[in-house]
């Protein structure tokens, strides 16, 4: 019998590469995969995934105790929940400004600037910057942010079609990446990244966020959609081509399996089904095309950073 | 892969003698390519003519059934890369290895544990599919011994392994009757463990751990051997290969439609994973791809919900959207003053709507009217998530017995259905909530007041 060779599949186009962090602050890049997500007989992965700790600028209320006793008091301090996050291996931090969220505290430009600050002089590693995910507020937090970290690439979001203007004006002019967020959809997620090319912003500053459905909660359709755009990519298509970013940790953890502590016997142990949530969450999209997962708990990221170690090593 | 009609006609006399009641070759071939009559309608088709067009009609990737009647296992059979192209249709056996060197007692609880083991998710029930019995003693009596033992206690389906073929004879003889998977067959063993195999009528597993080439040639001395049912061991347990070597045996028979990799494969994601979590996460990894028989090492409840659940929506059909059944869905614990929302019953709009009210810290009762699986605004626009059907949704689960108030909460995208639910619902009140579920937490904090 003739020896059996490699099925590969000869891709037109690859992902595209992007690189956060810069200006004195460490980099990473991630992206640049000319192949599946560890089908690695076909093509190069020059960068592996990334992995993001979710910090938050205020104290968070509802989030599980799990979380809580984890991170202890640095949750009320965000420049201290920083160095926390990079002590435990993050190679960026995702910074949520919920505070600027008007059921939340509906702090402004000011307040957001003094976050931002604190949190690149503690850390510096690659950030990026999330508002509240009201357009309006986001535009001015962000913009905000923008300007107190000109020059040091950070990512900025979340940018829909509403407030893409604002957001690409802003990364353009002090030299950001944007984060465009889109419900799960791939051709909504072409159209902004089409958007925000007609309005200026280079290709290479572009990562998407399709909107993850944690495991249980829509992982599927993420899943599909991830895998989707990323062989549109390969196929060749140039809109579709920016690296992905997953937000597990926030959608994991909101989710009555990893917060119940009193669940059926057959949920098993709160701590180890919370963590597996997240952990499995986080795989599932890798393997469907994430380049970078933002987590929450600091041994989820463990866990991860070290399968990761295998799979790249 | 299915032939179509002017592939099969190519096979035919194409004489149209009308012999198979149709009124031509051709018109019977479209009819076997979409499966409504069978070849052998045809009396004159060669026996050359048959034996390819079966042959070439065969499934690229063979359906595997071990196990029990009452507790079968059917593996293979795919026909896509990827599960938007159409849907994965067999799920991956989830097994529990149990190695007979493991103390009585400890192995009695396991088995009772992995036996019992049942969660509910939407509506089904998720349960495992049985164990992995392995000699790892190399002693024949521990082996049937412990096939004994779990035979006793559980009804599930089994993989026995044991590389001593006459340590499997006397297993296999003892659990034939509930039709074991046997692993397996390697190159040191074929001959015998296929002698095995045929007597007892088992699938086969065949492991080959030097490469693919390799694997595939064990494959083809089996089936020249006359194994049809063979399920391949290419040692994939780690994170680093995993992937690319089951990407390579699905392409290899999907592509290339290359028989001797055409089968099922088996994995062991404990073997490469240094702890538990490692070990669900690369079965996790093996269920999305391309797995067909998953060894785990560890058995916890904590581990086994998340691994079904991944299963569940890797598998889900993307082709028909899920469901969820219409009623009146307890989200927290809602008491007779909680607020009572109403929306459709795409699952994803349900997930998201009770996702975000579960988040919110408030229970709520939560309608859910039958939209035939559409989302808000396209039900909406469609016609299917009206003032009317919104009614009777309401009348019908008799939602107001179990509030103490008559308010419903509308999402914020129909909030021009206001007027009209007023009308074909009197005496109730019809509050607009935010168009988007991520808002409904603040929306609940600004207006709810029980």
């Amino acid at each position: 019998m003739a020896p059996v060779e490699a099925p590969v599949e000869k891709w037109a186009g690859k992902i595209r590469e992007l690189k956060l962090g810069s200006g004195g602050r460490k980099s990473v890049t991630v992206g640049g995969s000319s192949s599946l997500p560890f089908v690695r007989f076909e093509g190069a992965q020059p960068h592996r995934p990334a992995i993001a700790i979710e910090i938050r600028d205020v104290e968070p209320r509802d989030w599980s105790s799990m979380l809580v006793s984890a991170w202890g008091d640095a949750l009320k301090d965000p420049a201290k929940w920083a160095k926390k996050a990079a002590e435990y291996g993050a190679d960026l931090l995702y910074v949520r400004l919920a505070s600027a969220h008007p059921e939340e505290g509906n702090t402004g430009a000011a307040e957001a600037r003094k976050t931002a600050d604190a949190i690149l002089s503690a850390v510096d590693l690659p950030l990026i910057f999330a508002g509240p995910d009201v357009a309006d507020k986001d535009n001015e937090v962000l913009v905000a942010v923008s300007d107190v970290a000109k020059g040091q690439r950070v990512g900025l979001g979340n940018c829909v079609e509403k407030n893409h203007k604002t957001i690409a004006a802003t990364c353009i002019a002090d030299g950001h990446v944007a984060i465009a967020k889109t419900p799960i959809e791939i051709n909504l997620a072409k159209q902004l990244n089409i958007l925000l090319s007609d309005v200026g912003l280079a290709a290479d500053s572009i990562l998407m966020d399709p909107t993850t459905g944690a495991l249980g909660y829509g992982l599927e359709y993420t899943y599909s959609v991830m895998e989707r755009l990323r062989l549109a990519a390969l196929m060749g298509d140039a809109m579709t081509s920016m690296p992905m970013i997953c937000t597990v940790g926030e959608e994991s953890w909101r989710q009555k399996e990893s917060k119940s502590l009193d669940a059926p016997k057959s949920w098993g142990d709160a701590t180890e089904r919370a963590l597996v949530w997240e952990e499995v969450t986080a795989i599932g999209l890798l393997a469907s095309g994430g380049d970078i997962v933002v987590l929450r708990h600091p041994q989820t990221v463990a866990a991860v950073k070290s399968v990761l170690d295998k799979m790249f090593a | 892969m299915a032939l179509s009609g002017i592939e099969i006609y190519k096979y035919l006399p194409k004489t149209n003698c009308k012999k198979c009641n149709f009124p031509t070759c051709l018109a019977f071939a479209m009819k076997v390519a979409a499966r409504v009559v069978d070849i052998s309608a045809c009396p004159e088709v060669s026996a050359e003519s048959k034996a390819a067009l079966e042959s070439a009609g065969r499934p690229p990737i063979r359906l595997v059934k071990f196990g029990p009647e009452t507790h079968k296992v059917e593996v293979g059979n795919e026909t896509v890369m990827f599960r938007h192209e159409k849907t994965f249709y067999h799920e991956p056996a989830l097994l529990v290895r149990i190695k007979d060197t493991m103390p009585g007692a400890e192995m009695e609880k396991l088995v009772s544990e992995v036996n019992e083991y049942q969660v509910e998710r939407v509506g089904k029930k998720l349960t495992m599919d049985g164990f992995a019995l392995q000699n790892a003693s190399k002693n024949p009596d521990k082996f049937v011994e412990c096939v004994d033992l779990v035979m006793a206690r559980s009804g599930l389906a089994m993989m026995l392994m044991s590389e001593d073929a006459a340590a499997m004879e006397v297993a296999a003889a003892k659990a034939a009757a509930r039709k074991p998977l046997l692993h397996g067959a390697n190159a040191g063993n074929l001959a015998a463990m296929i002698e095995v195999a045929k007597k007892h009528v088992c699938p086969l597993v065949v492991r080959e751990t030097g490469g693919l080439s390799q694997l595939a040639e064990l494959a083809e001395k089996a089936v020249q051997a006359g194994i049809e049912d063979i399920v391949l061991d290419p040692g994939v347990s780690d994170f680093k290969t995993s992937v690319d070597v089951l990407t390579n045996i699905r392409r290899q028979a999907l592509k290339k439609n290359f028989r001797p990799l055409g089968y099922p494969v088996v994995t062991f994601p404990g073997e490469g994973a240094a702890n538990v979590e490692e070990e669900a996460m690369l079965a996790s990894l093996h269920i999305a791809k391309y797995g067909s028989v998953i060894v785990l090492d560890h058995f916890s409840s904590g581990v086994a919900y998340p691994l079904l659940t991944m299963r569940l929506n890797i598998y889900t059909d993307p082709q028909k959207p899920i469901q969820m059944a219409a009623g009146v869905y307890e989200v927290g614990a809602p008491k007779p003053d909680s607020p009572l929302c109403v929306t459709t019953n795409f699952s994803l709009t349900y997930f998201s709507v009770a996702g975000e009210i579960e988040a919110s810290g408030f229970p709520t009762w939560l309608l859910i009217c039958d939209t035939e699986g559409l989302s808000v605004l396209t039900a909406w626009a469609a016609g299917k998530f009206d003032s009317e059907r919104i009614a009777k949704a309401v009348k019908q689960f008799n939602v107001g017995d179990k509030l103490s108030h008559k308010t419903i909460v509308l999402p914020g995208k129909v909030a021009v259905l206001r007027g009209e639910l007023e009308d074909e619902l009197p005496g109730w009140k019809v509050l607009v909530g935010p168009p988007e579920a991520m808002d409904i937490g603040g929306y609940f904090k600004r207006t709810w007041k029980a």
